[in-house]
C-alpha cells in the first residue's frame, strides 16, 4: 500500500543550519527506506511565493499568484512511500525530520491502473 | 567634445536603455537582475569610452554588445555555483563568434513585447504587475513609482524583487505568449495599461484628483503596445484612455475641486487628443473583433462630439452600455448604464434600476453608486432620500475631492 | 524544471455528479499523463484515497504524536497530485489547465526543489 506524506511547516520555522541538517538527515531516511524496499520518491519543493494556483471560474481560467489556501504552516514537501499499512505510514512520517517542527499528513495513494509507468520505476531525482 | 560625448550618452540612455535592457534580459536566459547589472555596465563603459574614441554608428547595437560580454564574464564567474549558468555564457559566446549571427538588435521589438507580458504575467501578484511593468518596460524609479501609488519606496521595492524572484525560482518564461494564449494573457498587459492610467486620471486616495505622469506614461504603453502588436482592443484602449485623458484640463477646477463630465467647459478638451481618439475607436470598431476597451471608448467617443450635455446622443450611448453589458456584466456597467437612461428616459427610469443594483448588494459600498443615487434623487425633488444617500458615498469615498464635491452638493441641498 | 501539480478538489461536487463522472475525470487524467509520457514530461501522478482517511503526524518533545483529519479544512481538498518536467511555468500551466478536476477544484503548481543525492525509488 502506498501513502503520500505530505510535510507542512512554517517557512521560517528553521535556521539555515536547521535546513541543511533536515536535508541531510531526510535524505538519510529515504536511503534506509530504498534499502527496505520502502521508497518511492521525496522531494523537497520551493517556497510558497513560488506558487501560482489554477482555477476555472465561470467556464474561464484564472491564474493567480500564491498556493490554493492561505495557512499558517506551509506544504514544504513529500515523501511517497510504500508500506504495510497506515500505522507503518505513521511510523514514518514520525522519523521526518520536519514533524518536529511542523505536521505531516498521511495520505492514502488510490492506485489505478494504466499509469504510464507505475510509481515503483520513477525515481525521485533522475 | 568630451561633454558632448557625455551628452549623447545619456541621450542614448534615454532612447535606448528600455531597448537594450529589454534584448539583454533574453540574452542571459530571462534573469532580470543580472541583465540590469550588464546594462549599467554597459552604460559605464559608454561614458569612459565614448569621449576617448568615436561614439558608435549603432549606440544601441554597442551597448548591447557590451552588456553581453559584460553578462558573459559575471556568468562564468558564478558557474561555480551554478553549472546551467555556465552553460548559458558559452552559448552567448559561440553566438558572438558565429559569422552567421544575424544582427544583434535585430528582433529587438519582439524583445520589448516579451518584456511587457512577462512583467505583466498573470502568477505574478496583480499589485506586481503594475509596478513590475513601470519599473522595467517604462524606467521609472522606484522614488517614482511609490509617489505616483501613494506608496512608500521599500513597499514597492518589496513586491518588485519578489516578482523577479518568482520569475526566476518559478520559470516565468521570457517569451511572447502563443496564439491559443494570446488573448488571455493580452488582455492581463491590457489591465496593467488601464489600471496604471485610471491610477493617474483619478487616484483611489489621497488630495489631488491627477497624476498626469502616470497617464502619461500610460498613454506612451498603450502607443508602444500599438506599434508592436496592433489588436482591436489595443487600439480600442489607446483610444479611451486619449478621450479621457483630454478632458483633464476640464475635469477640476483651479482648486482641485472636481467637475463633472455634464458640467464641464468643453471648449477646455483637448481637440488634438479626442482627433486621434475617434480615429482609433473606427479604426477598431471596423476590425468587427473588438471588446469592452473599444466600447468604452466609443461611449467616450459620443460624450467628445457632444456639444453639451443635453445635446448629447443618450440613445446611442444606452445601446452601446446594452452592447458592452452582453460582453461583461459587471455591476459598474450596469450602474452606468442606469445613468445613462436616466439621462435619456428621466430620473425616475434610472432611479429604478439603481435602486434595484443597491438591493443585489454587489454596489453596496460603493461610493459612486450611493452618489448617482443622491444626484438622481435630487432632480427628482426627494431631498431627505438625496441626503441620506450622498452621506453614504461621503463615507465611503477614500478621495478627497470627491469628498469635497458630495459635501458641496449635500450643503446645497440644506440651503 | 520539475513542477508539482497538486490538485484540489470539491470532494462532495464529484460525489454529486455520481461514480460515472468520476470514472470519466480518471480516464481523462490518465490520458493525460500518457500525452505528457510520450513528450518525456512525466515524472509520476497519481489521485489520493479521499481525505477522511487522513491522519496527521507530530513529533513533540521527543513524543509521536497521531490525530485524525486532514491538514486544512477546506471545501476543496487535496485529492492527487502529478509531478511533471516541463521547460517552463507556462507549460506547467497548460497541464495545469487540463486536468480535470479542475471543473470543481484548482491545481496549484509548486516548482520542485532538486535536491542532490536522494535514492532512485
Amino acid at each position: 500500500m502506498k501513502y503520500m506524506l505530505l510535510i507542512y511547516m512554517g517557512e521560517n520555522a528553521m535556521s539555515d543550519g536547521e535546513r541543511e541538517q533536515c536535508y541531510k538527515d531526510s535524505t538519510a531516511l529515504c536511503h534506509e527506506l530504498a534499502e527496505n524496499g520502502k521508497f518511492i520518491a521525496a522531494s523537497p519543493l520551493q517556497p510558497v511565493a513560488t506558487a501560482t494556483s489554477v482555477r476555472v471560474r465561470e467556464g474561464k481560467r484564472l491564474i493567480t499568484d500564491g498556493p490554493f489556501a492561505e495557512t499558517r504552516e506551509q506544504l514544504g514537501g513529500y515523501f511517497i512511500v510504500d508500506v504495510a499499512d497506515a500505522d507503518e505510514a505513521a511510523a514514518i512520517a514520525s522519523r521526518i525530520p520536519a514533524a518536529k517542527k511542523g505536521t505531516v499528513e498521511v495520505r492514502a495513494i488510490l492506485e489505478i491502473p494504466n499509469l504510464p509507468r507505475k510509481l515503483e520505476t520513477v525515481g525521485a531525482s533522475s | 567634445m568630451m561633454s558632448d560625448a557625455r551628452a549623447r550618452v545619456d541621450e542614448v540612455y534615454r532612447a535606448e536603455s528600455r531597448r537594450v535592457l529589454a534584448t539583454l534580459i533574453r540574452l542571459c536566459g530571462g534573469d532580470f537582475d543580472l541583465a540590469e547589472e550588464a546594462m549599467h555596465d554597459a552604460f559605464a563603459s559608454a561614458v569612459e569610452q565614448w569621449p576617448r574614441e568615436v561614439v558608435p554608428a549603432n549606440p544601441r547595437a554597442w551597448l548591447i554588445s557590451a552588456g553581453k560580454f559584460k553578462a558573459i564574464d559575471v556568468m562564468r564567474r558564478r558557474a561555480k555555483h551554478d553549472a546551467s549558468l555556465g552553460q548559458i555564457a558559452e552559448r552567448l559566446n559561440a553566438q558572438s563568434e558565429d559569422p552567421a549571427e544575424k544582427a544583434i538588435d535585430e528582433g529587438i521589438e519582439d524583445d520589448r513585447l516579451r518584456l511587457i507580458f512577462t512583467c505583466c504575467h498573470p502568477a505574478l501578484a496583480a499589485e506586481a504587475r503594475a509596478a513590475l511593468t513601470l519599473r522595467e518596460v517604462c524606467g521609472l524609479t522606484t522614488e517614482e513609482i511609490a509617489r505616483a501609488f501613494l506608496s512608500s519606496p521599500p513597499t514597492i521595492a518589496q513586491r518588485i524583487v519578489r516578482a523577479k524572484a518568482k520569475i526566476k525560482s518559478a520559470k516565468i518564461p521570457y517569451q511572447i505568449p502563443s496564439r491559443a494564449d494570446l488573448p488571455e494573457r493580452l488582455g492581463v498587459v491590457l489591465h496593467v495599461v488601464y489600471l496604471v492610467f485610471n491610477e493617474g486620471y483619478s487616484a483611489s486616495a489621497g488630495a489631488s484628483v491627477t497624476r498626469a505622469d502616470l497617464s502619461g506614461e500610460a498613454i506612451r504603453l498603450g502607443r508602444l503596445l500599438m506599434a508592436l502588436l496592433p489588436e482591436p482592443e489595443v487600439i480600442g484602449l489607446l483610444a479611451l484612455m486619449l478621450i479621457h485623458e483630454s478632458r483633464r484640463a476640464a475635469r477640476s477646477t483651479a482648486e482641485g475641486d472636481l467637475v463633472l463630465l455634464e458640467d464641464q467647459d468643453r471648449s477646455l478638451w483637448n481637440r488634438e487628443q479626442i482627433a486621434e481618439g475617434l480615429l482609433l475607436v473606427q479604426q477598431a470598431l471596423r476590425t468587427q473583433r473588438f471588446g469592452a476597451y473599444t466600447i468604452q471608448a466609443a461611449i467616450a467617443a459620443v460624450h467628445a462630439e457632444a456639444k453639451s450635455s443635453a445635446e448629447t446622443d443618450w440613445n446611442q450611448i444606452t445601446a452601446l452600455y446594452d452592447l458592452l453589458r452582453r460582453i461583461d456584466r459587471s455591476p459598474v456597467i450596469e450602474l452606468n448604464r442606469a445613468v445613462a437612461i436616466a439621462m435619456r428616459d428621466g430620473p425616475a427610469a434610472g432611479l429604478e434600476l439603481i435602486d434595484a443594483l443597491l438591493a443585489g448588494g454587489d454596489l453596496s459600498d460603493y461610493h459612486l453608486a450611493h452618489a448617482a443615487r443622491a444626484d438622481l434623487c435630487r432632480r427628482s425633488n426627494r431631498t431627505a432620500d438625496a441626503k441620506t444617500a450622498y452621506e453614504r458615498a461621503i463615507a465611503l469615498t477614500a478621495q478627497e475631492p470627491e469628498r469635497r464635491f458630495l459635501e458641496k452638493r449635500l450643503r446645497e441641498l440644506s440651503l | 524544471m520539475k513542477y508539482m501539480l497538486l490538485c484540489y478538489d470539491d470532494e462532495r461536487a464529484w460525489e454529486r455528479e455520481g461514480p460515472g463522472a468520476q470514472r470519466a475525470a480518471i480516464d481523462e487524467a490518465v490520458t493525460l499523463t500518457h500525452e505528457l509520457a510520450e513528450k518525456d514530461q512525466y515524472v509520476m501522478a497519481s489521485p489520493l484515497h479521499p481525505q477522511a482517511s487522513a491522519q496527521l503526524v507530530q513529533v513533540r518533545d521527543g513524543k509521536r504524536i497521531v490525530t485524525d483529519g486532514p491538514f486544512a479544512e477546506t471545501r476543496e481538498v487535496l485529492g492527487g497530485f502529478y509531478v511533471i518536467d516541463v521547460d517552463d511555468l507556462d507549460q506547467a500551466i497548460a497541464v495545469a489547465s487540463r486536468h480535470p478536476g479542475l471543473r470543481h477544484g484548482a491545481v496549484e503548481i509548486r516548482p520542485v526543489m532538486e535536491i542532490p543525492g536522494l535514492p532512485n525509488g
